[in-house]
Order: structure tokens, then C-alpha cells, then sequence
């Protein structure tokens, strides 16, 4: 079985995010990055069905040459090879999309992951747009998944519920929390990690079909106010939600 | 001269909030741009909506109807959307981030090689170029972006636009059917389950979400009993879904979901950034902990430093006795 895992590097969640230089984007300077989290339950996921039907697992990427570092953190949990799409330019997701499906194609895999969203820029729209640059079908925000012979049950998030949705390989399958308990490298997975090929592409496409004009912080909310210590503050805290806030 | 298409929403025929939001920001962008606008539903009795739809202020809605469209497919749904703009010159087309919306978005959006502003909070015309606002980095900050493709695409964040009733007008139905085989149906919803009691955070107007200062899940009946009496969403922080407490669904912050409700009453959450940043554009934040140094209290507008374990019922009371009057 071919099984292929998207993944990218996001700034820490703990990053405290300035507006860099230019106006447009965060500043790169003290953040650490990491493995996008929603990428750990693809992996996983990969990880577990190589387990079960044997076969190989590939992670790709696009970025900057520090992505391998991601790629290498992949490697460390289990997986077997990694291509790096790299570029030093900002791509949107229709272009980071139309890259991965240009690689994904020469690769033909019976299946392929996505973390559900990244934590940078909350798209959503790279896994589902790779599958229709594809020609694939796919399910996204998947919390359950089996998979027996060619036929996949999925089982995804919805508003205040869950939808239970059948297709058949290959398929892309976006990963939500919940999905499984990502595994921690182990002593020597981080070895091997190191001795594992990553394979260097040039962009494909980089005709983005979005611009970021500018960015900026939220307005910072000033501090409210404390009304008092216990229960019998409550009154108040009630009157001042319905006469001065007016949302109750 | 721009042509705006809404994509309407609907769950067994009937409209969703977010779908009566979506019409209503269609109508009035298409009023900004001096052009016409008009509602797509799909589904198995998809003209039942029509009328709904024209007290927004549409003027003309296209149905498709199929049997099989009674419930969604990404693939079946996308060819719809794609065809549909393709055939009527559609090149502005807003839509829902909904579950439904994020997934169908990007797929219509491949079709038609068209760039797609996600999420999107705020829409504005500047020198006849439409620029959405979006929140990145789960709200930690706020972008600009204007799509430069001759298609363009923006879902909208559920419950930050309004939905505005004008004068109450039919609105013209056109059904149109789109040619559908087995392959279109390669990806296919066979059962949903949806509590009618619980309310999604995403979609809640109010929300009450607990964290650790709860001290077990065996005390999130405080929570919960408070939401009840208020109809809001129950949430939660992600250190009380790590542990097991609370289904990942409710979890409000980076890692979860991104919020925006009227009113946000965070009981026992210190407020970790992952967390802030998940509920920081709420409309009114309410913190309830006992330690007067949390995180939590520098970006609410009301707090009480004290014991949720006391004060929590108080509050269900108080609201009970105000909401019965």
C-alpha cells in the first residue's frame, strides 16, 4: 500500500505573534516552529495502516529549506521518505495545493492524509483542493476511519454532530483531533530520522490566485472590570450584562 | 459587471442561520457593487426555500433538485456549484465556513480556478475591488486579502454577519438540473447524527465553557446547567479535553475551535494564548476564577475573582429568575 502524508511547519501555538517588517506577515524573529498539530493525527494515521497492510509511507512538503526539520520530525515518528517542495516564496493554498498534486501524481498513492487545517493561516482548503486537482475523492475533518479492502468508512465532524460518509480508495482523508493518540518518537526512530532521504523539487506552480494586503493585531480589549469576590457579586454581574452590555 | 451567486445551506430542507447570513451579505455587497445577486440551493426539495430566502431580499434563487441530493456530497455538490456558475457567469461566490462550506469551497474553487478568502469576518469594496477581513493564527492576527483571480470566492465565518429581513418579496425560482451520474457520488453522507439539544460552539450565540478550575468532569453539570438556562453552547479548554473530560468538539482555542459569540462566560479557564486567541473577538467576555493574576481577566470585560463552586449556581439562578420574567 502507498500511503502519502501532507505536512507543514506552523509557528509554536505559544507564539506570542508580532507583525514582521513588511506589513503582511508575522515576524519570523525568536518563533519556533513545529509540526503543524493536525498533522500528528495524519501521520499517525499512516503510520497505523502501514502497521496493518504493510507497504510505504511518504511525507511531503512545501516551504523553506528549514521545513526538513518538520519532514525529519515525521521521519523520527515512523515514516519512511520525504519530498520537500522547496521555495522561499508565500504560497497560497491553491498553490501549495497544485504543487502537492503535481508530486502526489507521480506517486499515485492508495490513500492520502492531511491535518485538517494549519494553524497559521486556519484555510482548510489545501486537502480538498489537492483531492480535486486529483481528480480524487476525499473526506474531510475525519474523526474515525476504517478501511476494509477498498471500501472506507468515515466518520466526520459536523455542527453539533457527526456525519458517518462511505467511499472507496484511493481516497484523501483530512485528520481532526480524535482521530487516534499520535505516537512520541522513540530513541530510535530520532536516529534513523537522520539517515532518511528527503528529495528536493522545484515549484511546479506558483501563480497564487490570492494577495495579502496587510496584517495587523486585534484591537487588544482593555481590562474590565472586577466586580467583586464571591456570590454576591452576582447581581450586579447579571444587571450589567442586560443594561450596560445589552447581550442577555 | 460583477454577478454574485450565495451558496444556501440547508439540513433536511431547512435553511441554516448561516445560510440566511449568507444571502443577506450577498444582497447587500451586490447593492455596493450595483449588481445582481442571486441564492443557489441544492438539495432534494430545494424549491421549499425559495420563499424564505426573498424576505433577505433576493431576487432570484436557482434550485436544483435530486432525490439523491438529500443529503451531502462533496463531489455531487462541487460539479453543481462549478456548473451552475459556469453556465449564468457567476464571478463572486459567497458561501458559509460551515463544516459543509469549508469542505465544498475549495473543491468549487479547483473547478473554477478561482482564489477562495477563507473564514472571512468582514467584506468591503475599495476602488471596486471586494477585500475580506480574515483572522489568522486562530485570531493572534488579522489579515487583509483580496483575491486576484476573475473568479473569486469567500466563505463567511457563521454568526459575525448579520441576517437582515427587508420588505418581504418573492423572489424569482428558476429550477435548473444538472446531469448527475454514479461518479459524482463517489463520496456520500449515509447517516448523520445531530443532537437537536446541544447547541456548536461554532454556531452558539452565547457560550459557557469551563477548564480546569472545574476541578473534575464530574462538576461540568455546572457548566452545562448554566448554558442550558442561557441556550448557549457548552465549551471547553483544551488542558480539560486533553485530559479526557470533555469531547474535542467543544474545545474553544487554536487547536479547536474559533469563536465569536455575542456573549463568552469562561469559568474556571486561566486563559492560556492558545485559548484567547479561540474566543478573544466574543462581543462580551465573562471570567469566573479564583486566582485574580489569570490571563483570562486581561481581555474580559466583567470578572469575578472567586470560587466557581459557589458562585456558578448563584448565576444559573439569577439568569433563571431574570430570563423567566
Amino acid at each position: 500500500m502507498k500511503i502519502a502524508v501532507c505536512i507543514s511547519q506552523v509557528p509554536d501555538t505559544t507564539t506570542k505573534v508580532k507583525v514582521g517588517g513588511n506589513g503582511k506577515s508575522i515576524d519570523p524573529a525568536g518563533v519556533t516552529y513545529i509540526i503543524n498539530p493536525y498533522d500528528e493525527f495524519a501521520v499517525e494515521e499512516a503510520l497505523k495502516l502501514k502497521e496493518k497492510n504493510g507497504g510505504e509511507t511518504v511525507v511531503i512538503s512545501v516551504g523553506r529549506d528549514g521545513v526538513k526539520e518538520t519532514i525529519r520530525k515525521a521521519f523520527a515518528m515512523g515514516i519512511d521518505k520525504g519530498i520537500l517542495v522547496k521555495t522561499d516564496n508565500e504560497l497560497d493554498s491553491y498553490s501549495v495545493a497544485r504543487n502537492l498534486a503535481d508530486v502526489l501524481k507521480e506517486i499515485n498513492p492508495d490513500i492520502i492524509f492531511f491535518g485538517k487545517q494549519s494553524v497559521d493561516y486556519d484555510d482548510s482548503q489545501v486537502s480538498t483542493l489537492t483531492a480535486e486537482f486529483l481528480g480524487l475523492r476525499s473526506v474531510s475533518v475525519v474523526v474515525d476511519l476504517k478501511i476494509e479492502g477498498s471500501t472506507v468508512t468515515a466518520e466526520r465532524e459536523i455542527e453539533g454532530g457527526k456525519e458517518i460518509v462511505t467511499s472507496s480508495l484511493p481516497v484523501v482523508i483530512s485528520a481532526q483531533k480524535g482521530l487516534n493518540n499520535p505516537r512520541y518518537p522513540n530513541l530510535k526512530g530520532i536516529m534513523q530520522a537522520k539517515s532518511k532521504p528527503i528529495e528536493e523539487k522545484q515549484p511546479s506552480f506558483t501563480d497564487n490566485k490570492t494577495e495579502v494586503i496587510s496584517m495587523r493585531l486585534p484591537h487588544g480589549k482593555s481590562k474590565g472590570k472586577i466586580i467583586g469576590t464571591d456570590a454576591t457579586a452576582v447581581p450586579e454581574l447579571v444587571r450589567l450584562l442586560r443594561e450596560e452590555a445589552k447581550v442577555i | 459587471m460583477a454577478k454574485i451567486l450565495a451558496f444556501i445551506e440547508t439540513r433536511d430542507n431547512q435553511i441554516k442561520a448561516s445560510g440566511f447570513e449568507t444571502v443577506s451579505e450577498a444582497v447587500k455587497l451586490a447593492k455596493e457593487l450595483q449588481c445582481e445577486a442571486e441564492a443557489l440551493v441544492i438539495g432534494d426539495n430545494a424549491v421549499s426555500s425559495a420563499n424564505e430566502l426573498g424576505k433577505y431580499g433576493i431576487s432570484k434563487v436557482i434550485a436544483v433538485e435530486n432525490q439523491r441530493l438529500n443529503k451531502y456530497s462533496t463531489t455531487a455538490f462541487a460539479k453543481i456549484a462549478a456548473e451552475i456558475c459556469r453556465q449564468k457567469g457567476f464571478d463572486i461566490i459567497l458561501l458559509s465556513a460551515t463544516a459543509m462550506g469549508k469542505d465544498l469551497g475549495p473543491r468549487v474553487s479547483a473547478k473554477l480556478e478561482a482564489g477562495l478568502a477563507a473564514d472571512v469576518i468582514d467584506l468591503k469594496v475599495e476602488n471596486g475591488d471586494v477585500i475580506a477581513t480574515r483572522p489568522v493564527y486562530a485570531g493572534k492576527a488579522i489579515i487583509d486579502i483580496k483575491i486576484t483571480s476573475s473568479i473569486k470566492m469567500f466563505s463567511l465565518r457563521p454568526n459575525v454577519f448579520k441576517a437582515e429581513k427587508v420588505e418581504e418579496s418573492t423572489p424569482e425560482l428558476e429550477k435548473v438540473s444538472i446531469e448527475l451520474n454514479d461518479t459524482d457520488f463517489g463520496v456520500q453522507v449515509n447517516e448523520v447524527t445531530v443532537s437537536n439539544e446541544k447547541i456548536d460552539v461554532a454556531e452558539a450565540n452565547i457560550i459557557v465553557s469551563g477548564g480546569r478550575g472545574l476541578k473534575g468532569p464530574e462538576n461540568y453539570h455546572l457548566v452545562e446547567e448554566l448554558a442550558k438556562v442561557l441556550g448557549a453552547g457548552v465549551g471547553a479548554s483544551r488542558a480539560v479535553v486533553d485530559a479526557g473530560w470533555r469531547p474535542h468538539s467543544e474545545q474553544v482555542g487554536q487547536t479547536g475551535k474559533t469563536v465569536s459569540p455575542t456573549l463568552y462566560i469562561a469559568v474556571g479557564i486561566s486563559g492560556a494564548i492558545q485559548h484567547l486567541a479561540g474566543m478573544s473577538t466574543s462581543k462580551c467576555i465573562v471570567a469566573i476564577n479564583k486566582d485574580k493574576d489569570a490571563p483570562i481577566f486581561g481581555i474580559a470585560d466583567y470578572g469575578i475573582v472567586g470560587d466557581v463552586f459557589e458562585i456558578l449556581p448563584v448565576l444559573t439562578e439569577e439568569f433563571k429568575k431574570l430570563l423567566s420574567n
